[in-house]
């Protein structure tokens, strides 16, 4: 049997028990398990940031700093496509 | 590409663009936001690339101007973060919410209908995230296309 074969093999019954430890250890169905952010969030929201969606609230103006972060991954993967293909325009 | 695919563009290409203003609008009020509305935008604009091809669409739209949008949105991003600094207590912080003045009003707690006039600064950071990631998916896609439709690099 190649090496290749076997490293293959071996990595993914890793990555299956893995899984499968995780999928056990997961609490069960409609007992979340911390919800004390979940419940201050739904209860404070309509108050705090006068806004009745409460994802765009938490995105926003919880966690605003969270999307500063994905608008500076989309603002470099734009400069560097544009740095990238600059030379191909006449 | 052929005629029966450039009419569905035609057709399609209202509608696309409307639905996406409308999810970037209403962001503060419905499900999805400046992100998901500006991907809808530029999934938009991509099939007016697949129907009449990356050099017509460049003729007509310049990527300097929509890589001067992206930079705008982003300006416009963290300047309303850094006026929540300023105003309000923290960066990013809500200085608009239950002001009364503009995006002032503060909803009924509870179900309520969806008044547009509300969310203080939210609005305003969804239609500048849009505007920042309607121009930057379209100039990532429209310049790759370009790049792959001619033959020389020059």
């Amino acid at each position: 049997m190649e090496k290749r074969t076997v490293a293959g093999a071996l990595a993914f019954s890793i990555v299956v028990v893995f899984f499968l430890f995780s999928i056990f250890l997961l609490h069960p169905f409609g007992k979340p398990g911390q919800v004390q952010m979940d419940d201050y969030i739904i209860t404070h929201t309509q108050n705090e940031t006068g806004t009745n969606n409460g994802v765009t609230s938490v995105v926003f103006d919880y966690r605003g700093f969270d999307t500063l972060g994905e608008a500076t991954i989309l603002f470099s993967a734009v400069a560097g496509v544009l740095l990238l293909f600059r030379r191909v325009r006449h | 590409m052929t005629k029966i695919v450039k009419t569905t563009a035609n057709i399609l290409f209202p509608f696309t663009m409307i639905f996406g203003l409308y999810v970037i609008a209403h962001g503060h009020l419905t499900p999805g936001g400046g992100f998901q509305g500006g991907a809808i935008v530029a999934s938009g604009c991509a099939l007016l690339l697949v129907a009449y091809g990356s050099p017509w669409v460049f003729d007509h739209i310049k990527d300097k101007r929509l890589a001067t949008f992206e930079s705008l949105g982003a300006i416009g991003f963290i300047t309303i973060g850094l006026l929540g600094l300023i105003f309000g207590a923290v960066f990013f912080g809500n200085f608009l919410a239950g002001s009364g003045s503009l995006f002032g009003t503060t909803p009924a707690t509870g179900s309520t209908l969806a008044d547009f006039n509300t969310g203080g600064v939210l609005p305003l950071m969804n239609f500048a995230v849009g505007v920042k990631v309607i121009a930057g998916l379209f100039v990532i896609i429209l310049v790759m296309a370009y790049a792959s439709s001619i033959k020389e690099w020059s």
